[in-house]
């Protein structure tokens, strides 16, 4: 008897300790795979493809399943790699040259004299910044330019430049303060 | 008489005033040319609303205020737009901006001033006047007033700032001795617009004769007029305000979420001339001292070139540079290209006498003598640190964005590290990140909704496809050509082949275009 009561008891003990863990992780269910969603917010989202992989998010999951080094996103430049490295526990590396150079943001622009409205820059935007119709001139906003340069290569007529995004006093930085001692060579 | 409530901190650097402030302020004479910048406050640039060769009269909108955060621009002078284009700015950075090029013709035509009658207008009203005045804080930070009115219904204290604390400037000193029945003025207006229950006036106690005529002007109002003891930074929005009222302002927190609002004396009598006169913000005083032959208080137009301004105070031959601001909260000025701004109180010229060339830094001791002074309760030392080893989450941890930048640690520090500067690096790297992360979440999320975008086309294609490929139940009346399998394909072959042509043929054009220098000429723009 007293040994069916002890079965009754852990029995219903457990039914109601597996409620408790099931509504738990209903209830406080963390969304999948937040190590992408970390990483991917480190990446400098130019989507360019230069790490290899059709964009930032892609190159954040390959990075998570070890299919891909940290040092691959020129855009990033050292500082991101930095970055990487503190989030994932890992020893910093130089950029990996194979992928590109680290260099200061640029944004398209396009010559609207030499356009011929082919649309071919559009299909080839990563982030929709360039606005126009078929056989009308194309602009590019400049605020919503990446810099990818991915529309360079499609253009028929190449009438598209990267232009240097010029300071200006809201831009400007402060330097740091010590002139700093560099090794004159 | 209220009881004072001393902030933490403060120090006593040579004050410099005398300088400066015997004389009556004096009006500049016209300059041949004004350059008036564009963006002359804190938040969005002004956008231009005149162009090259447009005749402007004296008060005539040249620049709109355009987003929130933003004030218009007016034309100082009547005269002639000469161009609207990147002048030279007074920043530190010495970089160019846009601004409206005018020489003036002499005539000071004024614009049709439009009275307005605040009394009776409603509250966004009269904001949106004030903002169409360009009236901002004459005090240093230029953050727009209208944004600063609109806060809270009804406001405990009104705090009138005329400690002006800092070394050698003393245009507030000389505008409360001279126009202090206009600063009364404009008191009642903020108080009645404000619905303040008290004001009170801080004037330090080295400036007698200013607090003579602020106590003349105010004395049929219920304006209390507090004299503070001289110690900088008492000057200070937060440290005036809790000398005044015990009240502390944390970051990030509005003041008049607390009840409490701090104006300029400046500014409050250009709030004066604004609603009382239907006068735009065209000129300000400035204090010219520090090596100058005439040191003073001037009137000058806003655009007025700096070096007109140093040339009428008188250069000295050894002068090694001029300073925009007071010595501790301004900063070296790149070039006297620029024209004044509203933001100019001061200019300081300098020489190895009155700025002898600071001396080499020392390593850090930790005496803590600059967490002493520190009027906003910091730690100098760790904030240093931290930017010093770009270690700027740990220096906003410590509250890197109480520091008002005014300079007593490292006027204390016996290591003479320039502290402020570190703040100040570390303070644009910090808003350089954040603006760079905030361009990513933008690049993110429209590549995303792209992504998005493309998958649906490309889904409702292949549903397009599916529904013609499975034969109809009844045969369209017509015979058809094609058959239905072979629909989809056909149309599209063509149209692509079609675009290559053509997209060939306007290679070959625009390659003639480019290869013929000459050859302007509109090509046919058929196919
Ligand atoms: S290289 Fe960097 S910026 Fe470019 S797509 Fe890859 S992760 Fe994104
Ligand atoms: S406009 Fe060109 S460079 Fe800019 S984001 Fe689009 S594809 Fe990249
Ligand atoms: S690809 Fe070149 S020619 Fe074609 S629309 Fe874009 S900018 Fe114009
Ligand atoms: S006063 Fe200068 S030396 Fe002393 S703790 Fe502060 S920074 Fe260091
Ligand atoms: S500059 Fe900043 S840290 Fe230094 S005393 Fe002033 S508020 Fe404190």
């Amino acid at each position: 008897m007293s040994v069916l009561l002890a079965l009754c008891v852990m029995a219903g003990l457990a039914l109601l300790l597996g409620a408790v863990l099931g509504f738990a992780a209903i209830r406080f269910r963390v969304e999948d795979d937040p190590l992408v969603d970390k990483i991917d917010a480190i990446l400098p989202q130019t989507q360019c493809a230069q790490c290899g992989y059709p964009g930032c998010r892609p190159y954040a999951t390959a990075i998570t399943n070890d299919e891909a080094d940290i040092n691959q996103c020129p855009p990033g430049g050292e500082d991101g790699i930095r970055q990487l490295a503190d989030l994932l526990g890992r020893e910093f590396k130089p950029l990996n040259a194979a992928n590109g150079v680290e260099k200061p943001k640029r944004v398209a622009v396009i010559d609207e004299q030499l356009c011929i409205g082919c649309t071919l820059c559009i299909q080839a935007c990563p982030v929709d910044a360039i606005v126009g119709a078929a056989k009308h001139m194309h602009t590019v906003i400049a605020s919503e330019c990446t810099g990818c340069e991915l529309c360079i290569a499609p253009c028929p007529v190449d009438c598209i430049d990267m232009a240097p995004l010029g300071d200006t006093p809201a831009s400007w930085k402060w330097r740091y303060p010590v002139a700093m001692l560099k090794v004159v060579s | 008489m209220s009881r004072l409530h001393a902030f933490h901190g403060g120090i006593h650097p040579p004050e410099h005033k005398a300088e400066s402030n015997g004389a009556r302020i004096v009006q500049v004479p016209l300059p041949p040319q004004l350059v008036v910048a564009l963006n002359q406050h804190i938040g969005h640039g002004a956008k231009p609303v005149v162009a090259a060769g447009d005749r402007v009269a004296k008060g005539q909108m040249i620049g709109r205020a355009e987003g929130r955060v933003s004030a218009a621009v007016h034309a100082p002078t009547s005269g002639r737009v000469l161009a609207v284009e990147p002048r030279v700015v007074a920043h530190p950075s010495g970089l160019a901006e846009l601004c409206v090029v005018i020489e003036p013709d002499g005539e000071e035509r004024w614009i049709e001033r439009q009275r307005f009658d605040w009394r009776n207008a409603d509250g966004p009203a009269v904001l949106d006047h004030l903002r169409d005045l360009g009236v901002v804080g004459l005090g240093g930070a230029v953050f727009p007033s209208h944004l600063k009115l609109a806060g809270a219904r009804t406001l405990d204290t009104l705090v009138i700032n005329g400690a002006e604390c800092e070394p050698y400037i003393t245009c507030d000193d000389r505008l409360m001795r001279e126009r202090a029945d206009e600063i009364g003025a404009g008191i009642a207006i903020v108080r009645q617009l404000m619905n303040a229950r008290q004001v009170k006036v801080g004037i330090e106690d080295n400036k007698p004769e200013a607090i003579e005529a602020m106590r003349l002007a105010c004395g049929g109002q219920d304006i209390e007029v507090v004299v503070v003891p001289t110690l900088y930074p008492s000057g200070g929005a937060k440290q005036l305000t809790r000398l005044l009222t015990g009240r502390e302002v944390p970051a990030g927190v509005r003041a008049t979420d607390l009840g409490v609002q701090c104006f300029n004396v400046g500014t409050v009598q250009a709030l004066y001339r604004a609603l009382e006169h239907g006068e735009p913000l065209l000129s300000r005083i400035v204090t010219l001292t520090g090596a100058v032959a005439r040191p003073g208080n001037v009137e000058a137009l806003l655009g007025t070139p700096l070096s007109h301004l140093m040339a009428f105070a008188g250069v000295a031959a050894d002068v090694t540079g001029h300073v925009y601001g007071g010595p501790m909260m301004g900063f070296v000025l790149p070039s006297l290209e620029a024209g004044l701004t509203k933001s100019g109180n001061c200019i300081i010229a300098r020489n190895a006498e009155l700025f002898p060339p600071a001396p080499p830094e020392m390593p850090c001791i930790r005496c803590g003598t600059c967490a002493e002074a520190c009027p906003a309760e910091l730690q100098p030392m760790d904030l240093y640190w931290f930017a010093r080893a770009r270690q700027f989450g740990r220096a906003q941890e410590r509250h890197l964005f109480d520091c008002i930048e005014c300079g007593a640690c490292a006027y204390v520090c016996p290591s003479n590290i320039r502290l402020v500067d570190y703040f100040r690096y570390a303070k644009s790297e910090i808003w350089a990140a954040e603006k760079s992360r905030d361009a990513a979440t933008l690049a993110r999320r429209r590549h995303e909704a792209r992504q998005a975008r493309q998958e649906r086309d490309k889904r409702e294609r292949a549903e397009r496809l599916a529904a013609r490929t499975t034969p109809r139940p009844a045969p369209p009346p017509l015979p058809e050509q094609v058959t239905p399998q072979e629909a989809p394909a056909a149309p599209a072959a063509p149209t692509d082949d079609d675009k290559q042509a053509r997209i060939a043929a306007a290679m070959a054009r625009a390659a003639a275009r480019r290869a013929g220098q000459a050859g302007k000429g509109e090509g046919g723009d058929g196919a």
